[in-house]
């Protein structure tokens, strides 16, 4: 099972150090998402295999694998657009296998989901008052500080979110997840068709919320050297099941993983 | 999408394994691990149809002397339904485009068939029907050209808007076509050949109704099977890859458009003819006689039938001959008047089409197939597992 | 000149409704890429409904609240009830289901109220203003028929622009899945959506009936003439609609008057079929969004 292949959060890497300090500390703080033998199918073709793995508060984890591992997927079934077949999800110890897709930016977690996800035929602005329109009134300065954050998106505030390019969109999205005042962030593949400077620049911000804000994300990449450049931890995921879970930099030291499993 | 041997199984007049929409495709998806049927009738397609088209002409002419004048006047009122509602669900079934339009097509051999045997010395009928038809095919090519290019809702509305558009024109020329009087038609007499047959078989008086039932029995029989040839023929095979596979079917080098235009000749060839049937049925030509309920009609006989089969086009056409009169009957024991209770059929076409379309979208014969091919597969997965 | 003039009033005033039936249309098109094909018949429905408290001595005012209020309901009930199971599957399906709806509505219209033509009053006069000492076809209904459209499309328009209700309804019709992770109700949204395009609907159904006879069918030819409007229009433009509704509205009047009345059903058949052969994506297609 994949339980057995599962590694702990190793030693050696100061990140994981600090997270096993966290999880050992006296505060004993339950993750912030908790994913226990997770199973979907697509028809007959099982998606997802049991799969378990936890994001911690504080931490950006970043799910890797080839295509076709099962990353969107998995991602999909904790926000509930795929409906589980087994297993349970725990947002901040609640149970919300089940609930409603609607109601799980309200109890706190953001899902930005693969291929940009904006809403092309409204104008920027009008994409961020969607993010935050669960919340009832906000107040003018949280949209300032999201174009405070993306000086590009403010430019084009008034433009249809259409004529953006790919990386003014993953601002947007971000930026627009952000409005929703998430604990736990749920990134599919943010680094997908744009150019790498840009993406030093996406994960760049992230890292910032994350240690400056106390954001949590779980990250969802193909683009394996990028994420784990940036997150502290890394689950790597092949048909459906977590093979390991380790540290970023454990991860990125073993060579025969990253040769079978992550591509470079 | 070549399974000849699909349909040995229930191969009873049905032409069409597939039908157009993706739940009911889904209900053909057993169909490839459990067609290994027996079966009594010889393997060659057109031998089988032969044999079939043999069985039931008996079992017409048997149908029609063991009836009563008035059913066979339903009769006949159920082989126009069935003729127009074939050729609708080779369009609808076996190449995915809905048409609202083939109750104005129906007009239009209709008001050729009456006007055709108005001459004071009329052609043969034979004659009247062909051309009735010919002039149809090409009204229905018209359409074609212009529906080929339109799906789904597109189609729908423009079909919608040639029911409603095409019986201004029966107005519009007033003097030629009769206005909303319509036309009288005159059946023409039966042949002398045909009281001798009837008095051999049954030795019943050959009536001029029985003598239109018949008639309609032969061309519905006509009809049915050269349909169901043309749907198994590779003919059948494109509409099919051409509905389900666009874009296959155009990497293959199949002219979708032209195929498309095909099919909705084929289509409106038959409800030329169903109109034609209609006329002399009917003895009359009026707009009155092809609004948009007619359509729907059609439509609904197509939708509970199972879009694509031949088979449930029969079966949905007796439902709209043999439902009017008893849903009418229980609205007048309800105390509603004639014209109130006339519009209880109606009213339970549109019932019968939302309702199969939310929990049955396959139809009856689809829905019925999909049990048998899933109890089967069971059996044989059942048969493997113990082997 | 002068018939010619009274012909173009009369276009536009009739192109006036047949905008408002294909904005109604054009609302459900976007949200759930359904053409309501029910409509026509929902919309006399609540027409008979107007007219039978008219008749029972209700004023016209009062008849037409309850006529709206009850479009709304009935277009929620039927989203929830038998649109939603067909949303998002194969797209005959949901064709189908429209007509279903619209032929039992129909003949549920004959059934209660029965078949025969009645008149349906007209809340202004309908006699011409005159202009020195010639009448023209500019009557005070018009005017009304004219005005409530307008207040209803600028109440349509301030609702989507400015409203967060409207936001979240044209989130929800143009990224239902984006719209439900941002905790949007889109199911919600989706039954407002057809509620109010019922509304507008039944509007469009009780303006063409005031002032002339109506029957269950009645509103047959306007759910082809807003089809029309709407298709010209590209069926995913509000703004095209409108310009189509008043452009059909005028082509129909000139056929009606200077051809034969008999072959308006039949012009709207042609243009229709132009329109789709020459340009598919509408007259005014600015599509770029939708396709992207």
């Amino acid at each position: 099972m994949a339980d057995q292949q599962q590694v702990p959060p190793g030693a050696g890497s100061t990140a994981a150090g600090a997270a096993r300090g966290a999880a050992g500390g006296a505060a004993v703080a339950a993750p912030v998402l908790e994913v226990t033998d997770l199973s979907a199918s697509y028809g007959p073709v099982r998606a997802l295999d049991g799969v378990s793995l936890r994001a911690e508060a504080g931490r950006i984890t970043a799910v890797l694998g080839a295509n076709g591992a099962g990353k969107t997927t998995l991602l999909r079934t904790i926000s509930g657009l795929v409906r589980s077949t087994g297993g349970r999800v725990h947002l901040m110890g609640e149970d919300i296998t089940r609930a409603p897709v609607e109601a799980m930016v309200q109890k706190g977690m953001a899902h930005v989901p693969e291929g940009r996800g904006v809403i092309a035929e409204l104008t920027v602005e009008e994409n961020l008052r969607v993010g935050a329109l669960f919340r009832g009134k906000v107040g003018r300065e949280e949209f300032d500080r999201v174009y405070d954050l993306f000086p590009r998106i403010a430019e084009r505030r008034d433009n249809h979110a259409h004529t953006l390019s790919g990386g003014e969109r993953q601002m947007l999205v971000i930026g627009r997840a952000l409005l929703a005042r998430p604990r736990l962030l749920l990134l599919d593949e943010p680094s997908l068709g744009l150019a790498p400077r840009i993406v030093a620049q996406i994960f760049g911000l992230l890292r910032q919320l994350v240690d400056e804000e106390g954001l949590s994300v779980l990250l969802v990449e193909q683009n394996a050297r990028s994420a784990l450049s940036v997150a502290d931890i890394g689950v790597v995921l092949n048909l459906g099941r977590v093979v390991v879970t380790d540290s970023a930099r454990t991860l990125m030291a073993d060579e025969e993983l990253r040769h079978a499993y992550l591509g470079f | 999408m070549s399974q000849p041997q699909d349909t040995t199984a229930t191969s009873s007049g049905e032409m069409s394994s597939e039908s157009p929409t993706e739940s009911t495709a889904a209900a053909n998806a057993p169909s490839a691990g459990a067609s290994t049927g027996r079966s009594l009738l010889p393997s060659n397609t057109l031998l089988r149809h032969l044999l079939v088209l043999l069985l039931c002409a008996v079992v017409a002419v048997v149908l029609l002397e063991s009836t009563d004048q008035f059913t066979n006047s339903q009769l006949a009122q159920l082989s126009y339904y069935a003729i127009a509602a074939g050729g609708l669900t080779v369009l609808t079934g076996l190449n995915g485009q809905i048409s609202l339009g083939h109750g104005a097509l129906m007009a239009v051999g209709a008001y050729t068939t009456a006007l055709f045997l108005e001459a004071e010395e009329p052609l043969p009928l034979p004659v009247v029907l062909l051309v009735a038809v010919l002039l149809t095919t090409l009204v229905g090519a018209l359409v074609g050209v212009a529906a080929a290019r339109l799906h789904g809702p597109y189609l729908a509305g423009a079909t919608l808007a040639l029911a409603v558009g095409l019986p201004g024109l029966a107005l519009y020329f007033r003097e030629w076509l009769g206005g909303e009087q319509g036309l009288r038609v005159r059946a023409p007499r039966a042949p002398e050949a045909f009281d001798g047959f009837i008095g051999f078989v049954s030795g019943n008086p050959a009536s001029n109704t029985k003598w239109l039932a018949y008639l309609g029995a032969i061309c519905l029989l006509i009809t049915f099977f050269l349909l169901a040839n043309l749907a198994r023929s590779r003919v059948g095979r494109t509409w099919r890859a051409v509905r389900d596979q666009e874009v296959a079917a155009e990497l293959a080098g199949i002219d979708l458009g032209a195929w498309r235009v095909l099919a909705f000749v084929v289509s409106a060839a038959c409800a030329g003819l169903g109109g034609a049937v209609l006329a002399l049925v009917v003895r009359l030509a009026a707009p009155s006689g092809f609004t948009l309920v007619l359509s729907l009609a059609l439509l609904t006989a197509i939708v509970i039938g199972g879009l694509g089969s031949l088979f449930g086009a029969l079966l949905g056409s007796a439902l709209l001959v043999f439902l009017p009169p008893f849903v009418t009957d229980l609205g007048a024991d309800l105390g509603l008047n004639n014209t109130e209770a006339a519009q209880l059929a109606p009213f339970v076409y549109g019932v019968v089409l939302v309702v199969v379309m939310i929990f049955a979208p396959a139809g009856v014969v689809g829905s019925v197939r999909l049990r048998w091919r899933t109890w089967r597969a069971r059996r044989a997965a059942s048969a493997a597992g113990r082997a | 000149m002068q018939q010619f003039v009274n012909v173009t009033l009369t276009g536009l005033i009739s192109g006036s409704v047949y905008a408002a039936f294909a904005l109604a249309l054009v609302l459900i098109w976007r949200s759930t890429r359904i053409v309501n094909f029910a409509q026509g018949s929902m919309a006399a429905a609540t027409s008979f409904i107007a007219l039978a408290l008219i008749q029972s001595g209700w004023s016209y005012w009062l008849a037409l609240v309850v006529a709206l209020v009850s479009g709304f309901v009935l277009g929620a009930v039927v989203e929830r009830v038998v649109i939603r199971p067909v949303e998002g599957g194969p797209e005959l399906n949901a064709v189908i289901v429209t007509l279903g709806l619209f032929i039992a509505f129909q003949a549920l219209i004959a059934i209660v109220y029965g078949s025969s033509f009645e008149s349906f009053p007209a809340p202004f006069g309908l006699r011409g203003f005159s202009i020195g000492d010639t009448t023209i076809a500019l009557t005070p209904n018009s005017l009304y028929v004219l005005g409530a459209v307008v207040v209803t499309m600028v109440g349509l328009i301030a609702l989507f622009r400015f409203t967060r209700v409207g936001l979240a309804m044209r989130a929800s019709a143009f990224g239902q899945e984006v719209a439900r992770l941002l905790g949007v109700r889109v199911g919600r949204m989706l039954t407002l959506g057809w509620a109010l395009a019922a509304v507008v609907g039944s509007l469009s159904g009780l303006l063409i009936a005031g002032g002339g006879l109506v029957w269950p069918a009645y509103m047959d030819a306007l759910i082809v003439f807003g089809f029309v409007a709407a298709v010209l229009g590209g069926l995913d433009s509000p703004v095209g609609a409108v310009v189509g509704g008043l452009s059909i509205g005028l082509a129909l009047a000139y056929v009606s008057a200077y051809i034969d009345p008999a072959l308006v059903n039949l012009a709207a058949l042609v243009i229709l079929m132009v329109v789709l052969l020459v340009r598919p994506g509408g007259l005014f297609a600015s599509s770029t969004a939708r396709r992207a």
